[in-house]
């Protein structure tokens, strides 16, 4: 339906979370309103202490197509991953 | 009526205010103009449901301290008639449209707010404590219902004619907010009740604000319902209040041990 409230992603930052997290989506007219439904929809068993908001048209993602080019090279480069170095003894919790 | 009457009495009307409006907004669940407004409406029916919980519970207690050992909560709720409740004829109005619905909140909402903030400084310990905690939650209700009645009233001709109609229906329901009864005005005088009468002024001013940004028109004085001491918080109600109970009340008066 062309009428219906643009789609926003929601993301939230939850009591010990460091980051925002996307936690789902909803649909709002504006920016103001998606804020004041995420509060309702995703954060009821006080979940967060912050919500961010942006349309789902602004996200823009990689293709599915495009995984074996984007992310498979990098598995034959044995020296990007930390395997090769030696560890000190004296370095606990690593 | 003794001062543990009058203290019961004034209880149940906070009580009853939360009850009756929780249900009203209980019958959007699943007709809610889109998903997110639905689930948004019930959270603030549940806020209001949890609120009247403290509250009958106190009066249960109040009631206890005379006639041990008091109703409980459910026994307040579910096997009064609609004679002994004592909320505001306001919060019995039915749904209507949704704009009718936001109408209603937002005029009690606005009450609401100033009533909790001044009840926060009770000298009744009790009341100042669900007044403080139930204070918090009537801040976020009344920004979500204002933002509503301004998109609204300040939205397409077609939504500005409907919210001015619900304010002009509402509007002879808000004189009952602001008038005090003797039993009322003793608890007042106590220092325990919130002085209603002082808040009139406040609330119309909040309230031409929101209009003015929503370019709703302020209706003009009229007859006001219930406001001399003939009212809801009286007893005499609208013949909403009935039906509304019916729907409420069924299941615990036909099986009056049913539990979950």
């Amino acid at each position: 339906m062309s009428n219906e409230w643009p789609l926003w992603e929601v993301f939230i930052r939850s009591q010990h979370g460091l980051a925002h997290k996307h936690v789902g989506s909803l649909h709002a007219p504006d920016a103001e309103m998606a804020i004041r439904n995420a509060r309702d929809v995703y954060t009821r068993r006080n979940e967060g202490i912050s919500i961010w908001v942006a349309r789902s048209s602004d996200i823009h993602a990689s293709s599915p197509g495009d995984r074996a080019a984007l992310f498979e090279p990098s598995n034959d480069k044995v020296y990007r991953h930390p395997t090769f170095f030696p560890m000190p003894e004296e370095v606990k919790h690593l | 009526m003794n001062a543990n009457a009058q203290l019961f009495d004034y209880v149940l009307r906070l009580a009853d205010n939360g009850l009756v409006l929780a249900q009203r907004l209980g019958e959007w669940v699943g007709k809610g103009p889109v998903l997110e407004e639905d689930i948004a409406s019930t959270n603030v029916g549940l806020d209001l449901l949890g609120q009247a919980r403290l509250w009958l519970a106190y009066a249960g207690e109040i009631e206890g301290r005379e006639a041990p050992p008091g109703r409980t909560e459910d026994e307040l709720a579910f096997l009064r008639d609609s004679g002994a409740f004592r909320n505001l004829l306001i919060v019995e109005q039915p749904n209507g449209h949704y704009g009718d619905t936001i109408a209603r909140q937002f005029l009690f909402d606005q009450w609401h707010v100033l009533v909790l903030a001044e009840l926060a400084g009770s000298r009744d310990a009790r009341i100042a404590g669900i007044a403080a905690k139930a204070e918090k939650e009537a801040r976020y209700h009344i920004e979500r219902s204002t933002d509503w009645l301004v998109r609204l009233g300040d939205g397409t001709a077609e939504s500005r004619a409907r919210m001015q109609c619900a304010i002009d229906a509402l509007w002879m329901y808000t004189g009952e907010m602001f008038a005090v009864d003797a039993a009322e005005r003793a608890l007042i005088d106590a220092g325990i009740a919130a002085d209603v009468a002082a808040l009139e002024g406040p609330w119309t001013a909040a309230v031409r604000s929101a209009f003015a940004e929503a370019t709703l028109d302020v209706p003009a004085d009229g007859w006001m319902q219930g406001a001399r001491a003939r009212g809801g918080k009286q007893g005499v109600h609208t013949e909403h209040l009935s039906r509304l109970l019916a729907e409420m009340q069924i299941l615990p008066r036909s099986w009056p041990e049913a539990r979950w």
